[in-house]
């Protein structure tokens, strides 16, 4: 990693000469909402001045722009009695500014599990070798709870990462196209006055967490809880709307159908991001449904992003940004259900009063 | 002919309209760009939007609108008779639709509002199930092209039918969209069916549930949000009561 300074101008003039010359994308406002707060989302963006850079959060993550919510994966062509079979997954080179160190982070869990596993997924290689990013530090909303999760900072996963430090961004660069760029403007080696005021920033940073969720032993916790009937609670409020899975940045379930052309003489394969609150997520030939229950839909759920699969690692997925709370209408969030569950176990263990009886 | 191994043969079809007001029929008609194929597909037998010609040796039957004169019974038991399968197209034909509204007030009034001193004879609204048996029911006020070139190719290829099961919010979700309900809006995206593409939400009007309940939903728990989100329950019992799709929720909690 290479260390640069530069002003706050500067770097205005830096990202509007990447934005117009590139198919860009960054925090748009987008809307107002009923309480008159801005609505924020990763949105085409073709000047500097139309990125919100003092930006709280978007309601949808960026997961979008590396995994589309919906996508042909081949095309078929049918000819005398055969077939031929087109795969493309070219992207053109595009331009991501403003990503916060959680969304970065949920890239390299994405990373892990469909890069790093033992099937790599072309089409998402392709969406993520092919864009720059540009991250960008904040101070944590109230519900903020990536700092549980560690990961409040990155240092990896992204092009060029610049920390505020009041009149110049404090750049972390991460690549030479990123050194490349930036040696046509005004930058600078940091002082040790700069140096300071990075450590200042990063501290005030980790202190302005407001919102904590206990999450050491959660996956042990979760096996031991299998049973609870907390799932059930919860489940009776969940909506199986998907919303929560559709806005998470780490979220990566799909679904894939085939569809024939309405000529008949080819048909297309199409990837749909689905999600496990679904009511026919585990619905199976013959109508069968491993999980007809909305508590044990949310359950999964929360074993995917808590206590991890097998196939990444059995890490945790969730990088606590809580775009899920603040989306479910039937106001479920992790920090609740997780302390539920914790309460729960902690109140068993002490003696104090009993847990709730199974069902 | 067989291709892909299946007939390439022309569905016999026949397109019919009860009450309504033959917008879904005017859907099959439109889309341009794969007209000329999905038209390929079928023999059109009887299809007033389409042809002028009419015969009644038609197999599959799409039906559009609701059941409110005994006239109407008849044909639509003689359309049964003919078809190998019936097709419910449409919110009116597939739970009432708008139609229904009628059915909430006294039946006089509503012939002397419309038809003033010439009054005409009217039935309560039903369904096109309440009167005969449906093998197919496509909802959507109007219905979605896109989704019956679908159904339609399903059946001329004799794939398997059938429709999303989860509700709006996951496409309009995937639009990125405001959530209607952060604008100060009661939606029925969480409990409606989804496969319209969120296409109301898209242009910031609230769901108002053409496409029928989702499978499974948790009414209960939208009931409570709405609540919770200090929004009138009465708009959400007019929304609901809009196509008559939430006929079996509504009277569970009222």
């Amino acid at each position: 990693m290479i260390y640069k300074v530069i002003s706050k101008e500067e770097f205005s003039r830096f990202v509007d000469a990447l934005i117009r010359e590139n198919c860009s994308y960054g925090p748009r406002e987008v809307d107002t909402d009923r309480h008159g707060n801005p609505v924020y989302q990763f949105r085409r963006v073709h000047s500097a001045d139309e990125v919100a850079f003092d930006y709280t959060a978007t309601h949808s993550s960026a997961k979008h722009l590396m995994l589309p919510y919906r996508e042909e994966l081949s095309r078929f062509r049918f000819s005398e009695g055969d077939w031929e079979q087109d795969i493309e997954y070219r992207v053109k080179p595009r331009l991501l500014v403003g990503l916060r160190p959680c969304d970065i982070s949920a890239l390299n869990i994405l990373d892990d599990v469909l890069l790093n596993g033992k099937f790599p997924s072309p089409y998402y290689l392709a969406q993520r070798k092919n864009t720059f990013i540009i991250g960008m530090d904040h101070l944590p909303l109230p519900d903020c709870f990536c700092q549980s999760l560690n990961h409040h900072t990155v240092t990896k996963g992204f092009n060029l990462f610049c920390s505020d430090i009041g009149d110049s961004y404090y750049l972390s660069v991460n690549s030479s196209k990123a050194l490349t760029y930036l040696k046509n403007f005004a930058i600078g080696d940091p002082t040790h006055e700069d140096d300071c005021r990075l450590i200042e920033r990063r501290k005030l940073i980790k202190q302005s967490f407001q919102t904590e969720v206990e999450v050491t032993g959660l996956p042990s916790f979760l096996d031991i809880e299998f049973d609870s009937p907390i799932w059930q609670k919860w489940g009776d409020k969940c909506l199986n709307c998907g919303t929560c899975a559709m806005v998470c940045p780490t979220c990566y379930c799909y679904d894939t159908s085939e569809r024939i052309d309405t000529d008949l003489e080819g048909a297309s394969r199409q990837k749909q991001l689905y999600s496990c609150n679904l009511v026919d997520f585990a619905e199976v030939a013959g109508g069968h449904n491993f999980r007809p229950g909305n508590g044990d839909r949310l359950k999964y759920r929360y074993y995917h992003h808590y206590r991890g699969f097998a196939e990444n690692a059995n890490q945790q997925i969730c990088v606590g940004c809580n775009r899920c709370g603040r989306a479910c209408l039937a106001d479920i969030n992790p920090k609740d259900v997780i302390n539920d569950l914790r309460m729960e176990k902690e109140s068993c263990m002490i003696c104090v009063s009993p847990s709730p009886p199974r069902t | 002919m067989q291709h892909l191994g299946f007939s390439t043969n022309k569905l016999k079809i026949g397109s019919f309209d009860f009450t309504c007001c033959e917008g879904c029929q005017l859907q099959l008609a439109n889309k341009e760009e794969t007209l000329p194929e999905f038209l390929d597909l079928l023999d059109i037998r009887n299809f007033r939007e389409i042809s002028s010609e009419r015969f009644d040796d038609y197999d599959i039957a799409l039906v559009e609108g609701s059941i409110s004169r005994s006239d109407e019974v008849e044909r639509l038991q003689a359309i049964r008779k003919q078809a190998k399968i019936l097709i419910a197209y449409g919110s009116c034909a597939c739970f009432g639709g708008v139609n229904s509204l009628k059915n909430h007030f006294p039946p006089d009034e509503c012939v002397h509002e419309v038809y003033g001193d010439s009054p005409v004879e009217t039935l309560p609204v039903r369904r096109i199930s309440d009167v005969v048996k449906v093998d197919f029911s496509i909802p959507g006020c109007p219905v979605s092209k896109d989704e019956v070139e679908r159904i339609v190719v399903s059946i001329a290829t004799g794939a398997m039918i059938s429709l999303p099961k989860y509700p709006v919010c996951v496409e309009c979700k995937q639009q990125l969209n405001t959530c209607l309900f952060d604008l100060g809006e009661v939606c029925l995206g969480p409990i409606t069916r989804a496969g319209c593409n969120a296409v109301c939400t898209t242009g910031k009007t609230a769901c108002l549930g053409c496409r029928g309940p989702a499978e499974d939903i948790n009414y209960r728990s939208f009931r409570e949000l709405v609540k919770e989100h200090g929004l009138s329950l009465d708009e959400m019992e007019e929304k609901l009561r809009f196509y008559n799709c939430f006929e079996e929720f509504r009277d569970d909690e009222s």
